[in-house]
């Protein structure tokens, strides 16, 4: 699992890539946190998960806490570009009621 | 003869990678489509990773996997029953129930039941407090 992110103005993007599972979440949890903090004065942020071939409930748990910490900024989050089988659980857990896909 | 295979590993998070991606070979001569092996290996997923971090709580543990094809005239059913050693679950009933989870502050969705539920044609968990858990599932593939 690799986490990137990138800074459009007022727009912070992750870039989510390989296979978001237990083993993976612990390891990129910290990097996206201090991230977040750094740049609180975002007016959005977009996790975009086109190169993330695999997830699990572990990614879910995942997204939610990224999404927790950026709602104590009061920014909102967004998913973007999820493969069919991500699609597939972010919908099942009702992900996207908490971080829309656009 | 009936195919079958048995895995047994570590309790290690590095293994839920090469757990997933083996039973997802093993179905392979069932001619899977892309979203049958993407369910199996979500389910899998979700069962080994339950033991590394519920059963035994991040501790020593084995895993054991066994899987067993039974053909159809069409493809046919991938059976696969994940058991553990560890603490057992008090309620299965509500360990089910989707949002349950015992571990809240480690950003558990508590999801993975219902995650494996979904994913599977048939699903069912035995469990002894003390002894172990034994998650039985069934995957109709190529059918
Ligand atoms: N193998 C197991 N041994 C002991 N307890 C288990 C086991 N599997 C599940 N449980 C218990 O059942 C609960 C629900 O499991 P489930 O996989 O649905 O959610 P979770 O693991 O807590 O969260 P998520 O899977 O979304 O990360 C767990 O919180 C745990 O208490
Ligand atoms: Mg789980």
């Amino acid at each position: 699992m690799q986490l990137t992110f990138r800074v459009d103005g007022r727009q912070l993007t992750f870039y989510l890539s390989g296979e978001l599972d237990e083993h993976a979440a612990s390891s990129v949890r910290r990097l996206a946190d201090d991230t977040i903090d750094e740049h609180s004065y975002a007016d959005f942020v977009l996790f975009d998960l086109s190169n993330v071939g695999f997830m699990d409930s572990t990614g879910i748990g995942f997204l939610i806490g990224r999404y927790k910490k950026c709602k104590r900024y009061s920014i909102p989050a967004y998913i973007k570009n999820p493969n069919p089988s991500a699609d597939k659980i972010l919908s099942i857990s009702g992900v996207y009621t908490l971080i829309p896909k656009i | 003869m009936q195919n079958y295979m048995k895995l047994e590993l570590a309790a290690l998070s590095e293994n839920e990678s090469f757990a997933r991606s083996a039973v997802a070979a093993f179905a392979l001569p069932l001619s899977p489509s892309f979203s049958d092996l993407s369910d199996i290996k979500t389910a899998v997923s979700e069962a080994v990773t339950n033991c590394i971090v519920h059963a035994y709580k991040g501790g020593e543990g084995r895993i054991v996997i066994e899987c067993r094809i039974e053909k159809a005239p069409r493809g046919g059913i991938l059976h696969i029953v994940i058991t553990d050693y560890g603490c057992g679950i008090e309620d299965v009933e509500e360990a089910m129930t989707p949002f349950f989870t015992t571990l809240e502050n480690d950003e558990r969705s508590g999801m993975g039941f219902t995650v494996m539920q979904t994913f599977s044609t048939f699903f069912k968990v035995e469990s002894e407090l003390g002894k172990g858990t034994r998650v039985i599932m069934q995957k109709a593939v190529g059918m």
